[in-house]
Protein backbone atom coordinates (compact mmCIF):
# COMPACT_ATOMS: atom_id res chain seq x y z
CA UNK A 1 0.00 0.00 0.00
CA UNK A 2 3.25 2.20 0.12
CA UNK A 3 3.13 2.84 -3.36
CA UNK A 4 -0.20 4.84 -3.57
CA UNK A 5 -0.59 8.43 -3.26
CA UNK A 6 -3.15 10.95 -1.86
CA UNK A 7 -4.88 12.61 -5.14
CA UNK A 8 -8.17 14.88 -5.99
CA UNK A 9 -9.48 12.09 -8.53
CA UNK A 10 -10.00 14.62 -10.89
CA UNK A 11 -8.74 13.11 -14.07
CA UNK A 12 -6.41 15.14 -15.64
CA UNK A 13 -6.09 16.17 -19.33
CA UNK A 14 -5.70 13.34 -21.52
CA UNK A 15 -6.71 10.56 -19.19
CA UNK A 16 -9.87 8.88 -19.32
CA UNK A 17 -12.43 6.57 -17.44
CA UNK A 18 -12.67 3.15 -18.27
CA UNK A 19 -14.47 1.39 -15.74
CA UNK A 20 -15.47 1.96 -11.55
CA UNK A 21 -17.16 -0.02 -9.08
CA UNK A 22 -18.22 0.80 -5.84
CA UNK A 23 -17.71 -1.70 -2.54
CA UNK A 24 -14.65 -1.94 -2.70
CA UNK A 25 -11.80 -2.32 -0.06
CA UNK A 26 -7.99 -2.30 -0.22
CA UNK A 27 -6.30 -4.48 1.45
CA UNK A 28 -2.22 -4.38 2.01
CA UNK A 29 -1.19 -7.61 0.97
CA UNK A 30 -2.70 -9.68 3.65
CA UNK A 31 -3.31 -7.37 5.92
CA UNK A 32 -6.81 -4.79 6.78
CA UNK A 33 -6.22 -1.07 6.26
CA UNK A 34 -8.85 1.78 6.83
CA UNK A 35 -9.64 1.52 2.70
CA UNK A 36 -13.23 -0.53 3.75
CA UNK A 37 -15.78 0.59 1.80
CA UNK A 38 -14.82 3.08 -1.31
CA UNK A 39 -15.30 3.08 -5.84
CA UNK A 40 -12.90 1.76 -7.37
CA UNK A 41 -11.92 3.62 -10.24
CA UNK A 42 -10.02 2.45 -13.31
CA UNK A 43 -8.67 4.92 -15.76
CA UNK A 44 -6.45 4.73 -18.39
CA UNK A 45 -3.27 6.11 -16.56
CA UNK A 46 -4.08 5.33 -12.58
CA UNK A 47 -5.91 2.97 -10.24
CA UNK A 48 -8.39 5.37 -8.14
CA UNK A 49 -9.61 4.18 -4.54
CA UNK A 50 -12.18 7.19 -2.91
CA UNK A 51 -13.93 6.73 0.20
CA UNK A 52 -17.81 6.56 -0.43
CA UNK A 53 -18.26 8.14 3.26
CA UNK A 54 -15.91 11.06 2.89
CA UNK A 55 -14.94 11.78 -0.76
CA UNK A 56 -11.74 13.87 0.46
CA UNK A 57 -9.87 10.68 1.20
CA UNK A 58 -9.11 9.62 -2.14
CA UNK A 59 -5.78 7.17 -3.26
CA UNK A 60 -4.33 6.92 -6.27
CA UNK A 61 -1.51 4.25 -8.06
CA UNK A 62 -0.51 4.46 -11.68
CA UNK A 63 -0.92 1.41 -13.91
CA UNK A 64 2.66 1.12 -14.61
CA UNK A 65 3.41 0.81 -11.37
CA UNK A 66 1.74 -2.66 -11.64
CA UNK A 67 3.58 -5.96 -12.29
CA UNK A 68 0.86 -8.49 -12.81
CA UNK A 69 -2.93 -9.27 -11.46
CA UNK A 70 -4.59 -12.68 -10.52
CA UNK A 71 -7.85 -13.20 -9.82
CA UNK A 72 -9.04 -14.82 -6.38
CA UNK A 73 -12.66 -16.04 -6.76
CA UNK A 74 -15.37 -15.90 -3.74
CA UNK A 75 -16.20 -18.06 -1.33
CA UNK A 76 -18.57 -18.71 1.46
CA UNK A 77 -18.29 -15.31 3.33
CA UNK A 78 -15.61 -13.79 1.39
CA UNK A 79 -15.80 -11.50 -1.21
CA UNK A 80 -14.15 -11.99 -4.90
CA UNK A 81 -10.56 -10.36 -5.40
CA UNK A 82 -8.49 -9.10 -7.66
CA UNK A 83 -4.78 -9.00 -6.02
CA UNK A 84 -2.57 -6.57 -7.74
CA UNK A 85 1.30 -6.79 -8.05
CA UNK A 86 3.04 -3.92 -7.53
CA UNK A 87 6.56 -2.52 -8.77
CA UNK A 88 8.84 -1.50 -5.35
CA UNK A 89 7.45 2.67 -5.22
CA UNK A 90 10.01 4.82 -6.59
CA UNK A 91 11.87 7.32 -4.51
CA UNK A 92 10.14 10.61 -6.69
CA UNK A 93 6.32 9.44 -5.41
CA UNK A 94 4.13 11.89 -4.61
CA UNK A 95 2.95 11.17 -0.62
CA UNK A 96 0.57 8.63 0.41
CA UNK A 97 -0.97 6.83 3.63
CA UNK A 98 1.45 4.78 3.65
CA UNK A 99 4.98 5.38 4.00
CA UNK A 100 6.36 1.64 3.64
CA UNK A 101 4.76 -2.02 3.59
CA UNK A 102 5.69 -5.18 3.90
CA UNK A 103 3.90 -6.60 1.08
CA UNK A 104 4.52 -5.93 -2.78
CA UNK A 105 1.07 -6.71 -3.60
CA UNK A 106 -2.51 -5.24 -2.63
CA UNK A 107 -5.60 -7.10 -2.82
CA UNK A 108 -8.91 -5.45 -4.17
CA UNK A 109 -12.30 -6.76 -2.05
CA UNK A 110 -15.31 -6.43 -4.28
CA UNK A 111 -18.39 -6.72 -1.96
CA UNK A 112 -20.68 -5.62 -4.21
CA UNK A 113 -19.44 -7.86 -7.08
CA UNK A 114 -17.98 -6.51 -10.47
CA UNK A 115 -14.87 -8.04 -10.40
CA UNK A 116 -15.13 -9.98 -13.50
CA UNK A 117 -15.85 -7.07 -15.67
CA UNK A 118 -12.92 -5.21 -13.57
CA UNK A 119 -10.76 -7.45 -13.80
CA UNK A 120 -10.94 -7.82 -17.77
CA UNK A 121 -10.95 -3.91 -17.94
CA UNK A 122 -7.67 -3.87 -15.75
CA UNK A 123 -6.24 -6.66 -17.97
CA UNK A 124 -6.57 -4.76 -21.17
CA UNK A 125 -5.30 -1.78 -20.17
CA UNK A 126 -2.43 -3.79 -18.82
CA UNK A 127 -2.18 -4.75 -22.43
CA UNK A 128 -2.78 -1.92 -24.50
CA UNK A 129 -0.46 0.81 -22.02
CA UNK A 130 -2.67 3.37 -23.33
CA UNK A 131 -0.42 5.82 -20.62
CA UNK A 132 2.67 5.31 -22.47
CA UNK A 133 0.54 6.95 -25.29
CA UNK A 134 -1.17 9.52 -23.66
CA UNK A 135 0.71 11.95 -21.33
CA UNK A 136 -1.55 13.89 -18.78
CA UNK A 137 -0.85 17.39 -17.87
CA UNK A 138 0.18 16.80 -14.24
CA UNK A 139 3.88 15.89 -13.11
CA UNK A 140 3.02 12.01 -12.35
CA UNK A 141 5.25 9.29 -11.20
CA UNK A 142 5.73 7.33 -14.28
CA UNK A 143 7.45 4.43 -13.64
CA UNK A 144 10.10 4.33 -16.50
CA UNK A 145 10.55 0.45 -16.26
CA UNK A 146 11.27 -0.82 -19.42
CA UNK A 147 10.71 -4.52 -20.57
CA UNK A 148 14.34 -5.15 -19.02
CA UNK A 149 13.48 -3.37 -15.82
CA UNK A 150 10.35 -6.00 -15.53
CA UNK A 151 12.62 -8.63 -14.79
CA UNK A 152 14.57 -6.89 -12.30
CA UNK A 153 11.23 -6.87 -10.46
CA UNK A 154 11.23 -8.14 -6.68
CA UNK A 155 9.90 -11.97 -6.53
CA UNK A 156 9.71 -12.59 -9.74
CA UNK A 157 10.17 -16.29 -9.06
CA UNK A 158 7.62 -16.43 -6.86
CA UNK A 159 4.78 -14.40 -9.11
CA UNK A 160 5.85 -16.74 -11.87
CA UNK A 161 5.75 -19.96 -9.64
CA UNK A 162 1.94 -18.27 -8.81
CA UNK A 163 1.27 -18.39 -12.50
CA UNK A 164 2.21 -21.64 -12.98
CA UNK A 165 -0.11 -23.06 -9.70
CA UNK A 166 -2.68 -21.01 -11.36
CA UNK A 167 -2.60 -22.58 -14.87
CA UNK A 168 -2.66 -25.96 -13.48
CA UNK A 169 -5.20 -25.29 -10.86
CA UNK A 170 -7.39 -23.98 -13.64
CA UNK A 171 -6.38 -27.37 -15.95
CA UNK A 172 -7.16 -29.50 -13.07
CA UNK A 173 -10.52 -27.71 -12.35
CA UNK A 174 -11.96 -28.14 -16.21
CA UNK A 175 -10.77 -31.77 -16.31
CA UNK A 176 -12.60 -32.64 -13.29
CA UNK A 177 -15.18 -30.88 -14.82
CA UNK A 178 -15.27 -33.45 -17.94
CA UNK A 179 -15.28 -36.22 -15.55
CA UNK A 180 -17.84 -34.99 -13.86
CA UNK A 181 -19.98 -34.40 -17.21
CA UNK A 182 -19.01 -37.87 -18.70
CA UNK A 183 -20.58 -39.35 -15.27
CA UNK A 184 -23.53 -37.61 -15.74
CA UNK A 185 -23.71 -38.38 -19.20
CA UNK A 186 -23.95 -42.12 -18.37
CA UNK A 187 -26.59 -41.26 -16.49
CA UNK A 188 -28.44 -39.39 -18.64
CA UNK A 189 -28.37 -42.55 -21.62
CA UNK A 190 -29.82 -44.89 -18.99
CA UNK A 191 -32.86 -42.48 -19.00
CA UNK A 192 -32.68 -42.61 -22.49
CA UNK A 193 -32.85 -46.31 -23.05
CA UNK A 194 -35.36 -46.72 -20.60
CA UNK A 195 -37.66 -44.19 -22.28
CA UNK A 196 -37.46 -45.97 -25.42
CA UNK A 197 -37.98 -49.46 -23.91
CA UNK A 198 -41.49 -47.31 -22.54
CA UNK A 199 -42.38 -46.11 -25.94
CA UNK A 200 -41.84 -49.48 -27.58
CA UNK A 201 -44.57 -50.91 -24.96
CA UNK A 202 -47.08 -47.90 -25.08
CA UNK A 203 -46.99 -48.64 -28.92
CA UNK A 204 -47.19 -52.36 -28.46
CA UNK A 205 -50.04 -52.09 -26.09
CA UNK A 206 -51.72 -49.33 -28.62
CA UNK A 207 -54.94 -48.67 -26.07
CA UNK A 208 -54.41 -49.92 -23.02
CA UNK A 209 -52.17 -47.35 -21.68
CA UNK A 210 -54.68 -44.59 -19.80
CA UNK A 211 -54.14 -40.88 -20.79
CA UNK A 212 -52.83 -39.72 -17.48
CA UNK A 213 -49.77 -42.11 -18.45
CA UNK A 214 -49.37 -41.18 -21.48
CA UNK A 215 -49.37 -37.56 -20.31
CA UNK A 216 -46.68 -38.18 -17.50
CA UNK A 217 -44.47 -39.99 -19.63
CA UNK A 218 -44.51 -36.97 -22.05
CA UNK A 219 -43.49 -35.12 -19.22
CA UNK A 220 -40.71 -36.99 -18.16
CA UNK A 221 -39.93 -37.04 -21.83
CA UNK A 222 -39.83 -33.10 -21.77
CA UNK A 223 -37.76 -33.04 -18.71
CA UNK A 224 -34.84 -34.87 -20.03
CA UNK A 225 -35.16 -33.38 -23.71
CA UNK A 226 -35.43 -36.73 -25.24
CA UNK A 227 -37.34 -36.42 -28.41
CA UNK A 228 -41.15 -37.97 -28.01
CA UNK A 229 -41.00 -41.40 -30.12
CA UNK A 230 -44.92 -42.37 -29.20
CA UNK A 231 -46.50 -41.33 -32.41
CA UNK A 232 -50.14 -41.38 -31.03
CA UNK A 233 -50.56 -37.98 -29.90
CA UNK A 234 -53.57 -36.66 -27.78
CA UNK A 235 -52.14 -33.15 -27.97
CA UNK A 236 -49.90 -32.63 -30.33
CA UNK A 237 -46.55 -33.32 -28.68
CA UNK A 238 -47.89 -30.91 -25.68
CA UNK A 239 -48.01 -31.48 -22.21
CA UNK A 240 -49.52 -29.84 -19.45
CA UNK A 241 -47.11 -27.11 -19.59
CA UNK A 242 -47.69 -26.41 -22.83
CA UNK A 243 -51.21 -26.46 -22.38
CA UNK A 244 -50.76 -23.86 -19.35
CA UNK A 245 -48.38 -21.81 -21.78
CA UNK A 246 -51.12 -21.75 -24.45
CA UNK A 247 -53.40 -19.92 -22.31
CA UNK A 248 -51.13 -17.65 -20.82
CA UNK A 249 -49.90 -16.74 -24.49
CA UNK A 250 -53.60 -16.38 -25.47
CA UNK A 251 -53.86 -13.85 -22.60
CA UNK A 252 -50.45 -12.09 -23.63
CA UNK A 253 -51.22 -11.65 -27.03
CA UNK A 254 -54.18 -10.46 -27.44
CA UNK A 255 -53.79 -6.62 -26.97
CA UNK A 256 -50.48 -6.93 -28.96
CA UNK A 257 -52.06 -8.67 -31.72
CA UNK A 258 -54.31 -6.27 -32.17
CA UNK A 259 -51.84 -3.18 -32.51
CA UNK A 260 -50.85 -5.10 -34.95
CA UNK A 261 -53.92 -5.38 -37.59
CA UNK A 262 -54.62 -9.12 -35.46
CA UNK A 263 -51.44 -11.12 -36.64
CA UNK A 264 -48.07 -11.31 -35.49
CA UNK A 265 -45.34 -14.22 -37.18
CA UNK A 266 -44.29 -16.55 -34.56
CA UNK A 267 -40.54 -14.90 -34.67
CA UNK A 268 -41.89 -11.77 -33.32
CA UNK A 269 -44.14 -13.65 -30.67
CA UNK A 270 -40.55 -15.46 -29.79
CA UNK A 271 -39.07 -12.16 -29.07
CA UNK A 272 -42.02 -10.73 -27.52
CA UNK A 273 -42.91 -13.27 -25.24
CA UNK A 274 -38.97 -13.75 -24.27
CA UNK A 275 -38.42 -10.01 -24.05
CA UNK A 276 -40.93 -9.47 -21.28
CA UNK A 277 -40.07 -12.78 -19.55
CA UNK A 278 -36.56 -11.71 -19.01
CA UNK A 279 -35.81 -14.70 -16.83
CA UNK A 280 -37.17 -18.63 -17.43
CA UNK A 281 -37.56 -17.70 -21.33
CA UNK A 282 -39.45 -19.91 -23.42
CA UNK A 283 -37.37 -22.07 -26.02
CA UNK A 284 -38.51 -21.99 -29.92
CA UNK A 285 -39.65 -25.39 -29.61
CA UNK A 286 -41.73 -24.57 -26.63
CA UNK A 287 -43.82 -21.86 -28.27
CA UNK A 288 -44.46 -23.57 -31.50
CA UNK A 289 -45.41 -26.57 -29.36
CA UNK A 290 -47.61 -24.53 -26.87
CA UNK A 291 -49.28 -22.73 -30.51
CA UNK A 292 -50.36 -25.72 -31.90
CA UNK A 293 -53.06 -26.02 -28.82
CA UNK A 294 -54.27 -23.21 -29.06
CA UNK A 295 -56.99 -24.41 -31.64
CA UNK A 296 -57.94 -27.68 -29.70
CA UNK A 297 -58.15 -25.18 -26.62
CA UNK A 298 -60.74 -22.92 -27.93
CA UNK A 299 -58.59 -19.85 -27.31
CA UNK A 300 -59.58 -17.03 -29.40
CA UNK A 301 -56.01 -16.78 -30.69
CA UNK A 302 -54.75 -19.77 -33.16
CA UNK A 303 -51.64 -20.51 -34.79
CA UNK A 304 -51.37 -20.39 -38.82
CA UNK A 305 -48.89 -22.41 -40.95
CA UNK A 306 -48.71 -21.05 -44.79
CA UNK A 307 -47.48 -23.35 -47.44
CA UNK A 308 -44.02 -21.88 -47.35
CA UNK A 309 -43.91 -22.69 -43.60
CA UNK A 310 -43.93 -19.79 -42.33
CA UNK A 311 -45.98 -19.34 -39.20
CA UNK A 312 -48.46 -16.83 -37.80
CA UNK A 313 -50.63 -16.21 -34.49
CA UNK A 314 -53.98 -14.52 -35.38
CA UNK A 315 -57.03 -13.03 -33.94
CA UNK A 316 -59.99 -15.90 -34.15
CA UNK A 317 -62.18 -12.85 -33.99
CA UNK A 318 -61.26 -11.36 -37.22
CA UNK A 319 -63.23 -12.04 -40.52
CA UNK A 320 -61.12 -14.27 -42.94
CA UNK A 321 -62.35 -12.14 -46.01
CA UNK A 322 -61.09 -9.15 -44.94
CA UNK A 323 -58.11 -10.68 -43.52
CA UNK A 324 -57.18 -12.65 -46.98
CA UNK A 325 -57.10 -9.54 -48.23
CA UNK A 326 -54.57 -7.46 -46.41
CA UNK A 327 -52.63 -10.91 -44.90
CA UNK A 328 -50.81 -11.44 -47.81
CA UNK A 329 -49.32 -7.77 -47.10
CA UNK A 330 -49.08 -8.33 -43.53
CA UNK A 331 -47.05 -10.88 -44.10
CA UNK A 332 -44.58 -9.76 -46.21
CA UNK A 333 -44.42 -7.13 -43.83
CA UNK A 334 -44.35 -9.25 -40.71
CA UNK A 335 -41.37 -11.21 -42.08
CA UNK A 336 -39.73 -9.11 -44.40
CA UNK B 1 -58.49 -66.11 -31.60
CA UNK B 2 -61.48 -69.16 -32.14
CA UNK B 3 -64.73 -69.19 -31.11
CA UNK B 4 -64.64 -72.06 -28.48
CA UNK B 5 -68.67 -71.52 -27.78
CA UNK B 6 -71.35 -69.21 -28.39
CA UNK B 7 -73.63 -69.16 -25.25
CA UNK B 8 -73.71 -66.02 -22.78
CA UNK B 9 -71.01 -68.10 -20.47
CA UNK B 10 -68.56 -68.38 -22.85
CA UNK B 11 -68.55 -64.80 -23.74
CA UNK B 12 -68.62 -63.54 -20.40
CA UNK B 13 -65.73 -65.72 -19.75
CA UNK B 14 -64.10 -64.15 -22.84
CA UNK B 15 -64.68 -60.39 -21.40
CA UNK B 16 -63.33 -61.48 -18.29
CA UNK B 17 -59.56 -62.48 -20.05
CA UNK B 18 -59.77 -59.46 -21.82
CA UNK B 19 -60.01 -57.68 -18.65
CA UNK B 20 -57.54 -58.78 -16.36
CA UNK B 21 -55.01 -58.82 -20.16
CA UNK B 22 -56.14 -55.07 -20.16
CA UNK B 23 -55.35 -55.02 -16.58
CA UNK B 24 -51.45 -56.59 -16.52
CA UNK B 25 -50.55 -54.16 -19.23
CA UNK B 26 -51.79 -51.12 -17.70
CA UNK B 27 -49.48 -52.47 -14.69
CA UNK B 28 -46.88 -53.65 -16.91
CA UNK B 29 -46.78 -49.71 -17.84
CA UNK B 30 -47.33 -48.13 -14.43
CA UNK B 31 -44.20 -49.87 -13.19
CA UNK B 32 -41.99 -48.66 -15.88
CA UNK B 33 -43.48 -45.40 -15.39
CA UNK B 34 -42.83 -45.17 -11.79
CA UNK B 35 -39.28 -46.21 -12.05
CA UNK B 36 -39.08 -44.20 -14.41
CA UNK B 37 -39.95 -41.54 -12.12
CA UNK B 38 -37.83 -42.90 -9.39
CA UNK B 39 -34.46 -42.68 -11.74
CA UNK B 40 -35.76 -38.85 -13.18
CA UNK B 41 -35.78 -37.88 -9.07
CA UNK B 42 -32.20 -39.31 -9.01
CA UNK B 43 -30.65 -38.14 -12.49
CA UNK B 44 -32.16 -34.56 -10.95
CA UNK B 45 -30.16 -34.76 -7.80
CA UNK B 46 -27.51 -35.70 -10.32
CA UNK B 47 -28.05 -32.87 -12.09
CA UNK B 48 -28.19 -30.87 -9.13
CA UNK B 49 -24.99 -31.89 -7.93
CA UNK B 50 -23.00 -31.03 -11.46
CA UNK B 51 -24.57 -27.82 -12.10
CA UNK B 52 -23.68 -26.89 -7.87
CA UNK B 53 -19.56 -27.45 -9.13
CA UNK B 54 -19.45 -26.63 -12.94
CA UNK B 55 -22.75 -24.32 -13.55
CA UNK B 56 -19.81 -21.06 -13.88
CA UNK B 57 -18.14 -23.28 -16.25
CA UNK B 58 -21.04 -23.55 -18.96
CA UNK B 59 -21.66 -20.03 -18.76
CA UNK B 60 -17.56 -18.47 -18.67
CA UNK B 61 -16.15 -21.34 -21.36
CA UNK B 62 -17.52 -21.93 -24.81
CA UNK B 63 -15.49 -25.06 -25.15
CA UNK B 64 -17.01 -26.55 -22.71
CA UNK B 65 -20.39 -25.76 -23.90
CA UNK B 66 -19.35 -27.18 -27.07
CA UNK B 67 -18.17 -30.31 -24.99
CA UNK B 68 -21.17 -30.48 -23.69
CA UNK B 69 -23.53 -29.99 -26.47
CA UNK B 70 -22.07 -32.79 -28.39
CA UNK B 71 -21.93 -35.05 -25.52
CA UNK B 72 -25.97 -34.74 -25.32
CA UNK B 73 -26.37 -35.00 -28.84
CA UNK B 74 -24.45 -38.35 -28.82
CA UNK B 75 -26.70 -39.39 -26.29
CA UNK B 76 -30.06 -38.59 -27.63
CA UNK B 77 -30.50 -35.61 -25.38
CA UNK B 78 -31.53 -32.03 -26.69
CA UNK B 79 -30.61 -29.76 -23.55
CA UNK B 80 -32.43 -26.53 -25.24
CA UNK B 81 -35.49 -28.16 -26.25
CA UNK B 82 -37.61 -26.92 -23.77
CA UNK B 83 -36.87 -23.90 -20.86
CA UNK B 84 -39.31 -26.51 -18.75
CA UNK B 85 -36.40 -29.23 -18.97
CA UNK B 86 -33.68 -30.01 -16.21
CA UNK B 87 -30.99 -28.78 -18.06
CA UNK B 88 -32.26 -25.55 -18.74
CA UNK B 89 -33.62 -24.77 -15.18
CA UNK B 90 -30.80 -26.12 -13.39
CA UNK B 91 -27.76 -25.37 -15.61
CA UNK B 92 -29.42 -22.18 -17.16
CA UNK B 93 -28.05 -23.29 -20.29
CA UNK B 94 -31.85 -22.55 -21.88
CA UNK B 95 -32.01 -18.74 -20.80
CA UNK B 96 -28.53 -18.10 -22.42
CA UNK B 97 -29.10 -19.97 -25.73
CA UNK B 98 -32.95 -18.55 -25.75
CA UNK B 99 -32.07 -15.03 -25.28
CA UNK B 100 -29.25 -15.03 -27.83
CA UNK B 101 -32.08 -16.02 -30.12
CA UNK B 102 -34.03 -13.16 -29.40
CA UNK B 103 -30.79 -11.14 -30.32
CA UNK B 104 -29.95 -12.86 -33.12
CA UNK B 105 -33.15 -11.69 -34.47
CA UNK B 106 -33.33 -8.59 -33.66
CA UNK B 107 -30.03 -7.91 -35.67
CA UNK B 108 -31.22 -9.77 -38.61
CA UNK B 109 -34.44 -7.52 -38.90
CA UNK B 110 -32.09 -4.69 -38.09
CA UNK B 111 -29.61 -5.40 -41.19
CA UNK B 112 -32.03 -6.97 -43.72
CA UNK B 113 -32.69 -3.90 -45.84
CA UNK B 114 -29.37 -3.50 -46.04
CA UNK B 115 -28.70 -7.32 -47.07
CA UNK B 116 -31.64 -8.50 -47.95
CA UNK B 117 -31.68 -10.98 -45.36
CA UNK B 118 -28.26 -13.14 -45.66
CA UNK B 119 -25.29 -12.16 -43.51
CA UNK B 120 -22.02 -13.68 -42.34
CA UNK B 121 -21.53 -15.16 -39.40
CA UNK B 122 -18.68 -12.77 -38.35
CA UNK B 123 -20.55 -10.13 -39.12
CA UNK B 124 -24.05 -11.49 -36.85
CA UNK B 125 -21.41 -12.32 -34.30
CA UNK B 126 -19.63 -8.89 -33.88
CA UNK B 127 -23.57 -7.05 -33.64
CA UNK B 128 -24.47 -9.64 -31.48
CA UNK B 129 -21.67 -8.67 -29.28
CA UNK B 130 -22.13 -5.35 -29.65
CA UNK B 131 -25.83 -5.09 -28.76
CA UNK B 132 -25.36 -7.21 -25.83
CA UNK B 133 -23.10 -4.90 -24.01
CA UNK B 134 -20.15 -4.77 -22.01
CA UNK B 135 -20.99 -6.73 -19.03
CA UNK B 136 -22.75 -9.37 -20.88
CA UNK B 137 -21.54 -13.14 -21.36
CA UNK B 138 -19.32 -13.50 -24.22
CA UNK B 139 -20.60 -15.98 -26.85
CA UNK B 140 -18.69 -17.68 -29.31
CA UNK B 141 -19.81 -18.38 -33.05
CA UNK B 142 -20.60 -21.88 -31.95
CA UNK B 143 -23.23 -20.93 -29.63
CA UNK B 144 -24.39 -18.51 -32.45
CA UNK B 145 -25.09 -21.35 -34.93
CA UNK B 146 -26.69 -23.96 -31.85
CA UNK B 147 -28.85 -20.56 -31.54
CA UNK B 148 -29.91 -20.05 -34.72
CA UNK B 149 -30.69 -23.85 -35.17
CA UNK B 150 -33.00 -23.68 -32.35
CA UNK B 151 -34.84 -20.49 -34.63
CA UNK B 152 -35.34 -22.42 -37.53
CA UNK B 153 -38.47 -24.35 -36.06
CA UNK B 154 -40.39 -20.98 -35.81
CA UNK B 155 -40.44 -20.74 -39.47
CA UNK B 156 -38.91 -17.96 -40.08
CA UNK B 157 -36.54 -18.86 -42.86
CA UNK B 158 -33.79 -19.04 -40.83
CA UNK B 159 -30.60 -21.46 -42.47
CA UNK B 160 -27.07 -21.91 -42.05
CA UNK B 161 -25.01 -21.63 -45.60
CA UNK B 162 -21.46 -22.84 -45.73
CA UNK B 163 -19.72 -20.93 -48.09
CA UNK B 164 -15.64 -20.37 -48.43
CA UNK B 165 -14.79 -21.53 -44.77
CA UNK B 166 -17.93 -19.51 -42.81
CA UNK B 167 -21.49 -19.77 -43.36
CA UNK B 168 -23.93 -17.23 -44.19
CA UNK B 169 -26.76 -16.86 -42.26
CA UNK B 170 -30.14 -16.57 -43.69
CA UNK B 171 -32.99 -15.05 -42.05
CA UNK B 172 -36.09 -14.55 -44.56
CA UNK B 173 -38.16 -17.15 -45.41
CA UNK B 174 -36.71 -17.04 -49.28
CA UNK B 175 -36.33 -20.00 -51.50
CA UNK B 176 -32.27 -20.78 -51.59
CA UNK B 177 -32.22 -24.13 -53.71
CA UNK B 178 -28.86 -25.39 -54.30
CA UNK B 179 -28.15 -23.38 -57.60
CA UNK B 180 -28.33 -19.84 -54.88
CA UNK B 181 -26.50 -21.58 -52.78
CA UNK B 182 -23.63 -22.23 -55.07
CA UNK B 183 -23.63 -18.98 -56.83
CA UNK B 184 -23.12 -17.46 -53.34
CA UNK B 185 -20.31 -19.70 -52.81
CA UNK B 186 -18.89 -18.27 -55.70
CA UNK B 187 -19.17 -14.72 -54.60
CA UNK B 188 -17.61 -15.03 -51.90
CA UNK B 189 -14.33 -14.85 -52.72
CA UNK B 190 -14.76 -11.03 -54.33
CA UNK B 191 -18.40 -10.29 -52.37
CA UNK B 192 -19.36 -9.86 -56.48
CA UNK B 193 -20.03 -12.07 -59.29
CA UNK B 194 -20.93 -11.78 -63.05
CA UNK B 195 -22.53 -14.39 -65.47
CA UNK B 196 -19.21 -15.01 -67.14
CA UNK B 197 -17.86 -16.15 -64.13
CA UNK B 198 -20.85 -18.50 -63.21
CA UNK B 199 -20.29 -19.74 -67.05
CA UNK B 200 -17.08 -20.40 -66.52
CA UNK B 201 -16.64 -21.88 -62.98
CA UNK B 202 -19.54 -23.77 -62.75
CA UNK B 203 -20.20 -24.55 -66.88
CA UNK B 204 -24.06 -23.42 -66.70
CA UNK B 205 -25.84 -21.90 -69.52
CA UNK B 206 -26.18 -18.32 -69.72
CA UNK B 207 -30.37 -18.57 -69.10
CA UNK B 208 -29.32 -20.76 -65.59
CA UNK B 209 -27.03 -18.27 -64.28
CA UNK B 210 -28.68 -15.55 -65.09
CA UNK B 211 -31.93 -16.73 -63.46
CA UNK B 212 -30.26 -17.58 -59.83
CA UNK B 213 -28.92 -13.90 -60.01
CA UNK B 214 -32.25 -12.41 -61.07
CA UNK B 215 -33.82 -14.39 -58.37
CA UNK B 216 -31.16 -13.10 -55.72
CA UNK B 217 -32.01 -9.40 -57.00
CA UNK B 218 -35.43 -9.76 -56.76
CA UNK B 219 -34.74 -11.23 -52.89
CA UNK B 220 -32.38 -7.51 -51.99
CA UNK B 221 -29.88 -9.85 -51.37
CA UNK B 222 -27.57 -9.04 -54.64
CA UNK B 223 -27.19 -5.62 -56.07
CA UNK B 224 -26.68 -5.27 -59.26
CA UNK B 225 -23.81 -2.96 -60.74
CA UNK B 226 -24.59 -1.94 -63.84
CA UNK B 227 -21.04 0.65 -64.73
CA UNK B 228 -18.87 -1.94 -64.09
CA UNK B 229 -15.97 -2.11 -67.21
CA UNK B 230 -16.61 -5.08 -68.58
CA UNK B 231 -20.39 -6.51 -67.69
CA UNK B 232 -22.58 -5.66 -64.99
CA UNK B 233 -22.09 -7.15 -61.58
CA UNK B 234 -23.44 -8.61 -59.26
CA UNK B 235 -22.14 -7.22 -55.62
CA UNK B 236 -23.55 -9.01 -52.29
CA UNK B 237 -23.84 -6.42 -49.75
CA UNK B 238 -23.43 -9.00 -46.91
CA UNK B 239 -20.28 -10.17 -47.63
CA UNK B 240 -18.82 -6.41 -48.03
CA UNK B 241 -19.37 -4.44 -45.02
CA UNK B 242 -16.59 -2.16 -44.94
CA UNK B 243 -18.66 -0.32 -47.80
CA UNK B 244 -20.82 0.81 -44.57
CA UNK B 245 -19.66 4.57 -42.92
CA UNK B 246 -23.55 3.70 -40.44
CA UNK B 247 -23.55 1.06 -38.04
CA UNK B 248 -26.78 -0.35 -36.29
CA UNK B 249 -27.17 0.77 -32.89
CA UNK B 250 -28.75 -1.70 -30.06
CA UNK B 251 -31.08 0.80 -29.65
CA UNK B 252 -31.86 0.79 -33.81
CA UNK B 253 -32.31 -3.10 -33.55
CA UNK B 254 -34.35 -3.33 -30.38
CA UNK B 255 -36.59 -0.29 -32.34
CA UNK B 256 -36.86 -2.74 -35.61
CA UNK B 257 -38.69 -5.54 -33.39
CA UNK B 258 -41.99 -4.06 -32.46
Amino acid sequence: MDRFSWTTGLLELGETLVVQQRGVRLSDGEEKVKFDSGVLLLSTHRLIWRDQKNHECCIAVPLSQIVFIEEQSSGIGKSAKIVVHLHPASSNKEPGPFQSSKYSYIKLSFKEHGQIEFYRRLSEEMTQRRWESMPTGQAMQVNKDTQAGRIRAVGIVGIERKIEEKRKETDKNISEAFEDLSKLMEKAKEMVELSKSIANKIKEKQGDITEDETIRFKSYLLSMGIANPVTRETYGSGTQYHMQLAKQLAGILQTPLEERGGIMSLTEVYCLVNRARGLELLSPEDLVNACKMLESLKLPIRLRIFDSGVMVIELQSHNEEEMVASALETIFCAVG
Amino acid sequence: MHRRGVGAGAIAKRKLAEAKYKERGTVLAEDQLAQMSKQLDMFKTNLEEFASKHKQEIRKNPEFRVQFQDMCATIGVDPLASGKGFWSEMLGVGDFYYELGVQIIEVCLALKHRNGGLITLEELHQQVLKGRGKFAQDVSQDDLLRAIKKLKVLGNGFGIIPVGGTFLIQSVPAELNMDHTVVLQLAEKKGFVTVSEIKSSLKWETERAKQVLEHLLKEGMAWLDEQAPEEPQYWLPALFTELYSQEITPEEAKEAIP
